[in-house]
């Protein structure tokens, strides 16, 4: 049975709406097949604006991998705007991929990839407009697998009654398991139907079935049980963990987009994980251990993706890439290559400390000098004790007092408020070091151009770090903390507007506390706000914290919880935490030690696993993983003459 | 990106960051925007268009500076959903190409849709001075032909006919009319369609101007119009010429 287009009723409708480029698809290195020629097909949604899923890294890796095995189809589909909504409502048009513009509905598998918790209202938007019901127990074998991955699928119950199932870590070979379970219960006929395929996919051990599980509450509203309901479903799922990356060079065939996309790079992941062991950063927690790229697998990716999508800017990424341990060969060797192209490379993320001016010339010789951002993330060296981010105040002004003499105007950095132990004078402290900035950057420079841009984000702590038991701190508490900081930078004329502030209120971040750590009673709010308009909760033009607050407060009203036990309230070593059946191979004792690490007078560094002793986390042992790193002392093999 | 704004006039400065090579010849391409691509604006034709240089690997030219941007000079752009057969550019290289192969090479690099139809080396003066006139065919399903009929018939025989349309400078009253050089109805088509050589004005009558006319004046049309700009030039006894072949 074949399904068709919707592109005919689409198109006369798509003057009337905003940016109509992003549902037309047609990107160069898209892939269309044939709907009878394959077994499986995967429909992959990015639950934002086309925007800012296309350039979006997981997606295109996915959607590349799926698409090379013949027996395979993957589309993509992103977000609509709520112009778009209100159009395909009117006429009746599913939620549609923009590769060949097929319903959403007729796919094997919806892959849904959550960067964020902000995005799961735009999930319940895009089932409702393809006619697959809500909660998952109201599907049939007629509707797609609704199957997530991505950061925030390291707690899913919040959203457990909308998925069925969910898959933590690197998702390039669990895809391909799942497709392969797929196609073999098709061939037997389907037996048992969908409860049956998801029995199988959870028995399989790498997929995470929610309604597999029950979770059972005291009467303070507490978790007091999480237990699999099904025989052969395993007590914890594990996260999957990618080892070589060199043999897994994707993207390969970049998308490259005609719309306007956030990032206009060619991005190459250089490395996969962090061991920093910064306290706060879910990313560096459940991305161990750390897995390098080579600088010639490096190389041949910049290459060949330069070459198929004719972008003239080369992103480096990773957690934090001057951590690479060859990175001074990289920029260097890569300078070198792209010598008098009008090729730019960018360092997205890096540390202050493995900073330093060569690398920074390199990276702006063949093309834009941007200007240079760090993230300290907290004000005083206490507090970047706390967080385990120890970067001493003058390491970061000699860093910074060599990017202003070498001729950089503008330095962006980063901090956090609402760290646990925090108080007023830490978030001061913020201004007192900008202040030192702007003056050291005036006295080596001898200009008075020179700027600094401070931008602060409202801390949200996360699953599986050793911040996941911390208070989050309100939102009222926040912007108070905020404007006394920017109060006394801006009071001091001095320096008039040589300190730019960013800084956007506490309320979303409140929100995003409650979806991170919330259980499955969550889903209750996430259902009535998305039923009373929630669309887009990551943009702040859409965003309601009022609509929020007041059905969490409705949502809630016979449990004995409330929004601020699931934000604000401390939790105790003995809790069940709502995700502890989900194994990011984290030990939750190291998390706990590392927590009272955190908060112990004398708060307690640890160094960095790559070059001191292992800290015993506990995530190589349990995922059976290691550090894989360089230096490999190898040089980028020339380009062949065109 | 403005219409008339970029040139591609100016000697190198080698005391300036970044200092790029000189551009030896300029060449004038004519570009396509077809099917469902035509959705497209002009922002994203040009970033796609400066992809494609850098894929066919064309030896573009760059300002110097810190942000080194291609030599690529943009002329009367259609507007984002209309289809168009006559768009017009003009690149700087810093080595002499043969034209043929720039076309080859550009439309291989571009998505389908986006097609390189000519290109020649520049002749002295302007490309937007050029650009006097368009022919739009403008498709207009469900509409009544009658109506159409009628109401041609009234705007052609009418000095001024004023639309109203939101500028970046405000809602601004604009005569259609008066840019306006021929009009005619197509009736014979399964769908009906307008023709219409339109004079290159500041602000732009659009087609979908032409439509809100004709609108005004009684034609009854049900569907969404779909515009294609068919040809684009001179302007001699009403007719409009190839800007690239005079």
């Amino acid at each position: 049975m074949s399904v068709e287009s919707l592109f005919p009723r689409l198109e006369p409708l798509l003057p009337s709406v905003s940016k109509p480029i992003q549902y037309v698809g047609g990107e160069l290195n898209a892939t269309v097949k044939d709907w009878d020629s394959v077994a499986v097909r995967w429909a992959l949604m990015y639950p934002d604006a086309y925007e800012v899923g296309l350039p979006n890294q997981g997606v295109q890796i996915l959607y590349e991998i799926l698409n090379e095995q013949d027996w395979i189809l993957a589309e993509r589909t992103y977000a609509v705007f709520p112009d778009m909504e209100a159009v395909l409502r009117e006429h009746g048009i599913s939620q549609f991929t923009v590769d060949a513009h097929r319903p959403i509905g007729a796919f094997d598998v919806l892959g849904v990839s959550f960067s964020t918790e902000l995005g799961y209202t735009n999930l319940l938007t895009a089932l409702d407009l393809a006619g697959i019901p809500l909660h998952s127990t109201d599907r049939t074998d007629d509707h797609p697998i609704v199957l997530v991955g991505g950061h925030a699928s390291f707690n899913p119950e919040p959203v457990a009654d909308f998925i069925d199932a969910a898959v933590l870590g690197d998702g390039e070979e669990i895809v391909l398991a799942i497709s392969d379970l797929i196609r073999e219960f098709r061939e037997e006929g389907s037996p048992g139907g969908r409860d049956e395929l998801l029995r199988r996919l959870a028995a399989s051990g790498g997929v995470y079935v929610p309604k597999f599980y029950d979770v059972d509450y005291d009467d303070a509203g507490f978790i007091e049980a999480i237990m699999p309901n099904r025989a052969g479903v395993p007590e914890r799922v594990a996260k999957h963990t990618l080892m070589d990356l060199d043999a897994w060079p994707y993207p390969r065939n970049p998308l490259v987009p005609l719309a306007e996309t956030v990032h206009e790079r060619f991005s190459v992941e250089i490395f996969r994980g962090c061991t920093r062991g910064c306290r706060f950063c879910q990313a560096g927690m459940i991305t161990r251990p750390v897995r390098e790229r080579s600088l010639q697998g490096i190389g041949k990716m910049i290459d060949n993706g330069l070459a198929k999508t004719g972008l003239d800017e080369v992103g480096l990424l990773s957690l934090s890439s001057a951590d690479h341990s060859e990175i001074g060969e990289i920029a260097t060797q890569l300078a070198d290559r792209y010598d008098g192209t009008n090729t730019s490379l960018s360092l997205p993320s890096t540390r202050v400390d493995a900073f330093n001016i060569t690398l920074a010339n390199e990276f702006s010789r063949n093309g834009r000098r941007s200007g240079l951002t760090f993230a300290p993330e907290g004000g005083s060296e206490r507090l970047r004790r706390v967080i385990n981010k120890m970067v001493s105040e003058d390491d970061l002004i000699r860093t910074v007092a060599a990017a202003y003499s070498h001729g950089w105007r503008q330095v962006k950095l980063y901090f956090m408020c609402g760290l646990p132990t925090e108080t007023d004078e830490d978030v001061m402290q913020i201004g007192a070091l900008a202040k030192r900035v702007i003056d050291t950057g005036r006295e080596v420079s001898g200009r008075k151009d020179i700027r600094c841009t401070v931008s602060i984000g409202g801390f949200v702590p996360k699953p599986h770090t050793p911040f996941q038991w911390a208070g989050q701190l309100g939102h009222e508490a926040t912007d108070e903390r905020l404007r006394k900081l920017r109060e006394s930078v801006q009071s001091d004329k001095k320096y008039g507007r040589a300190i730019g502030f960013r800084y956007h209120d506490g309320k979303p971040g409140t929100v995003e506390g409650l979806l991170s750590r919330g259980d499955r009673r969550v889903g209750r709010i996430i259902e009535a706000v998305w039923r009373d308009g929630g669309r887009f909760d990551g943009w702040s033009e859409h965003f309601s914290y009022d609509r929020w607050a007041t059905m969490a407060e409705q949502a809630l009203a016979d449990e004995p919880v409330d929004l601020d036990w699931y934000t604000t309230r401390e939790r105790g070593a003995d809790e069940i935490l709502p995700w502890d059946h989900l194994d990011s191979g984290l030990d939750k004792d190291w998390l706990w030690e590392d927590w009272q690490d955190a908060l112990a007078d004398d708060p307690v560094e640890i160094e960095d696993c790559r070059w001191t002793p292992c800290f015993d986390c506990g995530v190589c042992p349990a995922m059976d993983t290691d550090i894989q790193m360089g230096p490999t002392g190898q040089k980028l093999i020339p380009l062949s003459v065109v | 990106m403005t219409d008339r704004g970029t040139t591609l006039e100016g000697t190198p400065n080698p005391e300036a960051p970044n200092p790029q090579l000189p551009i030896v010849q300029k060449l004038r391409l004519r570009y396509a925007k077809r099917g469902r691509l035509r959705f497209t604006s002009h922002r994203d034709f040009g970033r796609a268009f400066e992809r494609a240089i850098r894929r066919a690997g064309l030896p573009i030219g760059h300002s110097s500076g810190f942000s080194p941007h291609p030599k690529i000079s943009y002329a009367n752009a259609a507007p984002t959903g209309a289809a168009s057969e006559a768009e017009y550019l003009e690149i700087g290289l810093t080595r002499v190409c043969d034209p043929a192969e720039v076309q080859a090479a550009l439309d291989a690099s571009l998505p389908p849709g986006l097609d390189i139809v000519d290109v020649v080396v520049a002749e002295p003066g302007a490309l937007a001075d050029l650009l006097e006139a368009s022919r739009w065919s403008i498709a207009l399903p469900e509409a009544d032909v009658a109506s159409l009929q009628v109401a041609a018939e009234a705007f052609l025989a009418a000095e001024t006919v004023t639309v109203e349309r939101m500028t970046k400078r405000g809602l601004r009253d604009i005569d259609v009319r008066g840019a306006v050089v021929s009009l005619t109805v197509e009736a014979g088509c399964e769908t009906p369609a307008v023709s219409a050589v339109v004079r290159t004005m500041v602000p732009t009558v659009r087609p979908d101007d032409v439509v809100g006319a004709l609108r005004a004046h009684g034609a009854v049309v049900a569907g969404v119009p779909v515009s294609t700009r068919a040809a684009q030039g001179p302007l001699v006894d009403g007719v409009v010429g190839d800007p690239l072949r005079t």
